[in-house]
């Protein structure tokens, strides 16, 4: 299925194409578009996390000098939509704290936050529930969990292997509520000009938020242009559109002609941007006295908010990481007052993989076997659910490569070694690492020859810091028989063909496909040196072979620790990840990748925890001083390296995501590392010093 | 209440009046259209607004424009002066320390203020001898740079540019 035309681009580390733009600032991103004449939207939010609001007193805001109009719940145009989260100021209903209830558009920013501060919103409150307990009577299944995934399955015969099991365990993880934090806040400038909307927005898919908006407002999709050039970071919180996309439209539409800029504070992006939902993972393990696994049970309990339902699917990575013959993986969710979850840094893998890979590693220690034989062990032959063959299936490569290049083997006997003379204990851990590999269909790019070949490559994908700009031209440069600089990419533009979101590690896969698909299709129709003016479009079509085979990244993760007896302060000096993603395109930017995913795996393991009042019901830490980040002190040295995996049933590309795979895995080598050092097994991130002293 | 104050960004003297209330980072971004230094947090959590202000990093989202009448303000696109990147810039570009690039304008002047704040024998958290000249090892980079957050992790690559800006 490979068939490049080859050029030795795709493969070859290029500097990344836009490097130069973003390290001197002049990479413009959605709020930095020139708009002459633009207005200041500053929301205006609820003060309660459950009820309704029964006055807003806008006597005092009117007064403010430059405010252009204030927007109030219940008093604006009737949006057609049944997405509660985007029925913005539709109702004086509040579900949750913080939630958007109007808004004030001045000239000035000043103004137009002075104004909003002026407004008095009065609401009729009832106490929150924002709570998430495991045994909450209201728990429920969902119909499914993101994003098409079955909610419970369930395979032999678990109570009666259990039974039967040499070795059993039973333990219970939790993970806290975390919220993504791209440093780009989301922002939108909105534009309605003669019946026409357009949006320069922070977002993973231009496409996306047109396909959502255009509905909304009652307009066919080709009076709505989104364009985002540039995007500081996403990771999942702006793949679907939020509530703030929908607010910056509505307040443009009461102000036509005059482009409306809103960029959402730090603050309220710990409300109206998405989060990771807390988790609640029961983990039931037998295994056979030589060390095989006979059955897995995963239970996870989750919340999501009253207005619109969010199912991570935590337990799906469950499903075919071991081999077992008995196997159960259930979701419940409670529907709380609290902001709408959404999709986080790979969602599902992430923190089950955590629960997961931390119980994997006190089985290998309960059976007296080493965690990464343990692991090689119990490898499924094929996917242990469906049967199907693995298109390809490296992890015990990666697990061997690694524990040889970290010196896994040298390390000392099980825990708690004495602390050397500052009072620091060590400790190494391993952990697993996958991600599936998704491919929608439906993307599509143009290719036009240019003339002294050169070629003009469209397509409307988005680059959030990827690298995909990078990595597209370098497909479109191998698959036309050219070189990088002969290649004019186009992207981030709803005026650009059709392209799916930014998201499941699936852009490279979905909107390569395209550029391989138009280029081939050029090519056969123009030969090698087409006339300037030809062209041809291609289309990514669903994966012929994926009814055939299952198909997975894989990887392994390990990590040095030092815990300070005292103190409990727990450092991460170094970490070493193995991957098997099929081809790299580029090994600059996909090392940054690995190393991303790695960096915040380490947050998520030691700091990262937004905390719920449960009176009040908002997050309290909601800033970057209180809900803390891996800082570049946080971060010791990290080793990636991945293996040379040929994968012929991806996509033409031969790749693999590689998006995500980095985070999962990272916070249970880190735990297994801390428990390896000290003894102690943190069951709930993230592991800060009080879990460790006692 | 508005005052008129003259800003030196970048070389050019910028004539404008301000609201007493605008930051510095807005006055820049809204007034002047100067988008390099980056709003990520505005309240001084996260480094991305980070500029030279008479050759000091500064929080540009901490200080008030209209106190910077008749100062220097160095972003990150006048860092390296005539167009062309600082070097400290092109070893960022190298090393790829940077992937959706929204902190790395503020990363680029909090580093080339950071050598400057070493050389002058500033210490940091972690400088065993603040008698002794400061050398810029891993650790001390890592500790001085940890005003600047960056979400995509690109951390070990910002370290790395850094120290071969530094030879």
């Amino acid at each position: 299925m490979t068939q490049d035309v080859g050029s030795g681009a795709v493969g070859s580390p290029v500097e990344r194409l836009d490097g130069q733009a973003k390290v001197t600032g002049n990479a413009p991103y959605a709020f930095e578009q020139l708009t002459e004449g633009a207005v200041y939207l500053h929301p205006l939010r609820a003060p309660v996390a459950r009820g309704r609001v029964t006055e807003m007193d806008t006597s005092a805001a009117e007064a403010v000098g430059g405010v252009r109009a204030i927007l109030l719940a219940g008093q604006v145009e009737q949006l057609d939509t049944r997405d509660r989260e985007l029925a913005v100021l539709q109702s004086r209903e509040v579900a949750f704290r913080g939630q958007y209830v109007g808004a004030v558009l001045a000239t000035t920013p000043e103004n137009a936050r002075h104004a909003a501060s002026l407004v008095r919103v009065s609401c009729a409150a009832s106490p929150p529930d924002v709570a998430l307990e495991g045994d909450r009577a209201d728990l429920y299944a969902p119909e499914v969990v993101n994003p098409r995934f079955g909610t419970d399955t369930e395979q032999g015969d678990t109570d009666s292997a259990f039974e039967e099991a040499a070795y059993f365990i039973d333990r219970t993880y939790r993970t806290p509520m975390e919220h993504n934090n791209p440093m780009e806040p989301h922002a939108t400038v909105a534009h309605w000009d003669g019946g026409e909307l357009s949006l320069y927005d922070s977002t993973q898919g231009a496409h996306s938020v047109r396909a959502t908006l255009a509905p909304l407002f009652g307009l066919p999709t080709d009076r709505v242009r989104v364009q985002a050039p540039h995007v500081g970071g996403g990771f999942g919180s702006k793949g679907l559109p939020h509530a703030n996309v929908v607010l910056a439209a509505l307040a443009a539409r009461s102000v036509p002609g005059t482009p409306v800029k809103f960029a959402v504070t730090r603050q309220q992006i710990f409300t109206v941007a998405g989060h990771r939902t807390p988790t609640i993972q029961r983990i039931r393990l037998g295994a056979t006295r030589s060390g095989e696994l006979t059955a897995i049970t995963h239970d996870v309990v989750e919340h999501t908010s009253r207005i619109k339902e969010f199912a991570e699917q935590t337990a799906v990575p469950t499903r075919n990481m071991y081999r077992a013959a008995n196997r159960r993986t259930t979701h419940r969710l409670a529907a709380l007052d609290v902001p709408v979850p959404s999709w986080m840094r790979a969602p599902g893998e992430c923190p089950g993989m955590f629960a997961l890979e931390s119980a994997v590693d006190e089985m290998a220690r309960e059976c007296g076997q080493d965690p990464v034989e343990f692991r090689i062990r119990n490898e499924p032959s094929e996917d242990p659910e469906t049967g199907l063959p693995f298109s390809s299936h490296n992890l015990a490569t990666c697990l061997r490569r690694g524990a040889e290049g970290f010196g896994w083997y040298d390390r000392n006997a099980p825990a708690r070694s004495s602390p050397d003379a500052a009072g620091w204990i060590p400790g190494v851990g391993v952990a697993a690492s996958t991600y599936p590999v998704f491919r929608s269909p439906g993307s599509r790019a143009l290719v036009l020859a240019e003339g002294s070949g050169r070629y003009r490559v469209s397509i409307g994908a988005v680059d959030i810091g990827t690298g995909a700009r990078t990595a597209l031209t370098q497909i479109a440069a191998d698959a036309l028989g050219t070189e990088v600089s002969a290649i004019d990419l186009r992207i981030a533009d709803t005026a650009l063909p059709y392209a799916n979101v930014a998201g499941g590690s699936s852009g490279t896969t979905c909107w390569g496909t395209a550029i391989h698909e138009a280029a081939g299709k050029l090519r056969a129709e123009h030969g090698s040196a087409p006339l300037p003016g030809a062209s041809a479009e291609g289309e990514t079509t669903s994966n012929p072979e994926s009814g055939r085979f299952a198909m997975h990244a894989y990887g392994a993760q390990f990590a040095e620790v030092r815990v300070h007896a005292d103190t409990g302060e727990v450092r991460v000096p170094r970490m070493l990840g193995v991957f098997a993603v099929g081809r790299v395109i580029n090994p600059r930017t996909a090392r940054s990748q690995f190393l991303g995913g790695m960096t915040m795996g380490l947050s998520m393991a030691l700091h990262e925890e937004a905390v719920l009042d449960h009176e009040l019901g908002h997050v309290v830490n909601q800033d970057l001083a209180e809900y803390h980040i891996a800082t570049n002190a946080d971060v010791g040295a990290i080793e990636i390296t991945w293996l040379d995996e040929q994968d012929p049933h991806v996509n033409p590309m031969g790749s693999k995501g590689i998006g995500e795979i980095g985070i999962v895995g990272t916070a249970a080598a880190v735990a297994n590392a801390v428990q390896h050092a000290t003894g102690v097994r943190v069951r709930q991130l993230p592991i800060t010093p009080d879990k460790l002293i006692s | 209440m508005e005052r008129p104050v003259t800003l030196h960004v970048d070389g050019t003297a910028r004539k404008l009046s301000v609201d007493t209330r605008t930051t510095l980072l807005d006055a820049l971004r809204e007034q002047l259209a100067v988008t390099a230094s980056k709003k990520g947090c505005d309240h001084g959590q996260c480094g991305a607004c980070t500029v030279l202000l008479d050759g000091r990093r500064v929080l540009a989202c901490l200080v008030l424009a209209v106190t910077c009448d008749r100062s220097e303000v160095t972003t990150a696109d006048g860092l390296g002066g005539s167009g062309s990147p600082h070097p400290v810039q092109r070893a960022l570009l190298e090393h790829d320390g940077l992937q959706c690039g929204y902190c790395t304008p503020g990363q680029a002047c909090s580093a080339v203020g950071m050598l400057d704040e070493a050389k002058a024998g500033w210490p940091s958290a972690v400088t065993e001898d603040p008698r002794q000249n400061v050398e810029l090892t891993e650790d001390e980079i890592r500790e001085r740079m940890s005003g600047n957050l960056c979400r995509c992790g690109a951390y070990p690559n910002i370290v790395a540019a850094l120290r071969e800006a530094i030879r």
